[in-house]
């Protein structure tokens, strides 16, 4: 009895707490960005995901210069890597009758209802970097952001490139950390290097491990670790993140072997950090994922606005990067 | 006859079950990684599962020993994760600063800095507990969602890389073959285990827990008491914070000490520890948060596949909380063993402690009013 008692009590404080910390964060968002807008501006209401990593502030960086540059009104708010905030958030720029909503979904699915509500207030919806599945394609009008089947099936191609240029010779053992479990880059980067792998080294290539590190240093450090002691002969590594790559640099030379050399590494994203183990020749290939999509961003925006169609994906312009050009690359690194 | 009642004594024993669930994890390893058991030297240190299992496992040691404590008076601490990550956060962006960031003086001092806002956390945590009478749930609730936004703040929303050896040897580095985090863990352990159970403070934290009024009517001081293990436990959250900050040479504000409260606690309970208050085990508690810690492992080294992850942690954490339940174990064991579990292990303890927290709950209202 007493038990259930506290629990309630406990679970009553819990939602309240944090109903009033996610109010206290939009209320300072919106009141620093309403000062900056005129009357007659755009305004853009955006969710980001949260700030989990260099890449992701660089993103949330990139889209308020962007929109401060462009005059539009701009709504922010962090979901911390919550569905519920983010749906919430989406409600309140509903409610708050902005303009245009974009936003970075935390996950793929479950956005239809709130999507749905935005499409009656006729308020049109822009993905940013992520993309989501729906039953109903005008729920959202374009996506902008990165193909990341395509970053996988590049960091597949460029491996072929590392192998060689390493000498490599004979069947192949690949080891993957992957990123969140569920959230986009992390599926489609493991099925665009499937597709590569499938078709052309169906023979010789395996992944004989795999496992998520949640796109974090600490995960990526101890995921590997583990992969380390159950398979020693792994011959590559293909991190879904520089960060997860990073973690899983320092295990593997915590088991005395020699990453870059010993088992060969491939990333995905391109951030400054990234740059700097590839340039010490740790990271072998770094598949880029171009953060700073702000400009292209506000540009589709006022095209919604205006009533223009656009396309349904809008590709971010991105390159990828051999261990040469590592050092040549690292001073431009913005991220 | 010896031989059934020293089992008896050896399955009552406190410790019988969290151990037995550990050494089942680790022996379920060896089917999948037959050299899983298997430590060799490379570089200079040992390296293998065990230590991987101990290496990675002694940020949450740390915050699970602290936590007993605090579970101990009644409370619980849910700012833990937010300090491990104000904390690093602290130490990284200092050490960042410096010309030379190996040197000894400033690690010494980035460190010292971050220890003094875990501190912070903990008398603030224990000032509203213990002075406001505000439920512990809610008050720490306060550090566990504005800390990790404070520690966001310190960091500017970026990962601070550092390159520090000093730094790297708190989480990240071995001394005399061994990682050093295990050297630090069995030194708080020790401290905490020294100080509870060899002075009397062990016994005035558990009579705070049991009823805290009873307790200040007999000359306790329950308030400096329960304001102390808030500190304690933040201080133990602040060295697992720059222990998780060393591992990486990183302080991730964002993901630094992650929901460790929750596996803390579930550390505690594991072990032993009752979350009403009133008794603790800091052993137990040792023993709980290194089944966890293996458990991830075995995750990882068996190859569960990546979706199925948290569904297979329930199902054995499960199991354990299941085993621990003396009226489980007399319903699947029969009556006959049942009974014997039912007279020492069984309601009385459980049942026991339930009163006081009663008045646990009571009695900081009084206090206040």
């Amino acid at each position: 009895m007493l038990n259930r008692r506290n629990f309630l009590t406990a679970a009553v404080g819990v939602a309240a707490a944090g109903g009033l910390a996610a109010c206290a964060k939009e209320d300072d968002s919106s009141s620093s960005s309403s000062s900056e807008g005129g009357s007659k501006a755009i305004t853009l209401g955006f969710s980001q995901v949260g700030s989990e990593s260099g890449w992701r502030s660089a993103n949330t960086d990139s889209v308020k210069e962007a929109a401060k540059e462009a005059g539009y009104t701009l709504k922010f708010s962090d979901a911390q890597q919550k569905q519920e905030n983010q749906i919430s958030a989406i409600r309140s720029f509903i409610a708050q009758k902005v303009d245009v909503i974009a936003f970075s979904p935390v996950v793929v699915t479950g956005w239809d209802a709130v999507l749905k509500e935005a499409k009656a207030k006729k308020i049109p919806v822009v993905l940013t970097d992520r993309s989501v599945e729906t039953s109903d394609e005008s729920l959202f009008v374009t996506l902008v952001g990165s193909d990341f089947t395509d970053e996988g099936r590049r960091a597949a191609k460029i491996l072929e490139k590392v192998l060689e240029k390493a000498g490599h010779k004979g069947p192949v053992k690949i080891a993957q950390l992957e990123g969140t479990t569920g959230a986009a880059p992390a599926i489609e980067r493991a099925k665009g290097f499937k597709e590569v792998m499938d078709a052309d080294h169906k023979d010789d290539w395996k992944i004989v491990v795999s496992q998520t590190g949640d796109f974090t240093r600490a995960g990526g450090k101890q995921v590997m670790a583990a992969f380390l002691q159950s398979n020693p002969d792994i011959d590559v590594l293909f991190a879904h993140n520089d960060d997860m790559g990073i973690g899983a640099i320092q295990a593997i030379e915590a088991a005395g072997k020699k990453p870059g050399k010993d088992i060969l590494i491939v990333t995905v994203d391109g951030v400054k950090d990234g740059f700097v183990a590839m340039s010490e020749g740790k990271i072998n290939a770094i598949v880029e994922c171009n953060p700073l999509l702000g400009p292209q961003l506000m540009e589709v925006v006022k095209k919604v606005k205006d009533g223009e169609t656009v396309e349904r994906w809008i590709k971010t312009k991105e390159s990828d990067f051999m261990q040469d050009q590592a050092k040549e690359a690292l001073p431009t690194r913005k991220y | 006859m010896t031989t059934s009642s020293r089992w008896r004594a050896l399955t009552h024993h406190n410790l019988f079950w969290p151990v037995a669930v550990l050494v089942v994890l680790l022996l379920v390893n060896v089917p999948f990684t037959p050299d899983f058991f298997s430590v060799g030297m490379t570089n200079g240190h040992l390296h293998g599962s065990l230590v991987s299992i101990v290496l990675f496992g002694s940020p949450l040691i740390l915050v699970a020993v602290g936590m007993t404590l605090v579970i101990a008076t009644g409370g619980i601490d849910l700012s833990v994760g937010a300090v491990v990550a104000i904390t690093g956060a602290l130490a990284c962006s200092y050490i960042s600063d410096q010309a030379d960031q190996s040197a000894l003086s400033a690690v010494l001092l980035a460190m010292g800095i971050g220890l003094l806002a875990a501190v912070i956390c903990g008398l603030w945590n224990g000032f509203l507990v213990a002075r406001m009478g505000i439920q512990p749930i809610i008050a720490t609730l306060i550090i566990m969602v504005a800390g990790r936004g404070v520690a966001q703040l310190i960091t500017d929303g970026q990962i601070i890389t550092i390159n520090s050896k000093p730094y790297k040897l708190i989480g990240g580095g071995y001394w005399l073959t061994l990682p050093f985090s295990i050297f630090v863990v069995a030194a708080v352990v020790a401290v905490t285990v020294v100080l509870t159970r060899r002075t009397a403070l062990g016994l005035l934290v558990e009579s705070v827990g049991g009823n805290a009024e009873a307790s200040r009517l007999v000359g306790i001081r329950s308030l400096r008491i329960k304001i102390m293990v808030y500190v304690f436990c933040a201080l133990c959250a602040g060295i697992a914070g720059l222990m998780i900050s060393s591992n990486t040479s990183a302080a991730d504000g964002n993901n630094a000490g992650l929901w460790i409260e929750l596996d803390a606690i579930l550390a505690v309970v594991i072990g032993g520890t009752s979350l009403l208050g009133g008794r603790f085990s800091i052993g137990g508690t040792v023993v709980g948060a290194l089944v966890i810690q293996t458990l991830t492992t075995t995750i990882y080294t068996i190859g569960v596949p990546t979706q199925t992850n948290l569904v297979f942690k329930a199902a054995v954490v499960i199991v354990v909380c299941l085993l621990q339940s003396p009226k489980f174990r007399a319903k699947v064991f029969g009556t006959k063993l049942g009974a014997k579990f039912g007279a020492k292990g069984g309601g009385k303890p459980a049942a026991a402690p339930a009163e006081p927290a009663a008045a646990t709950e009571a009695a900081p209202k009084m206090e206040v009013s």
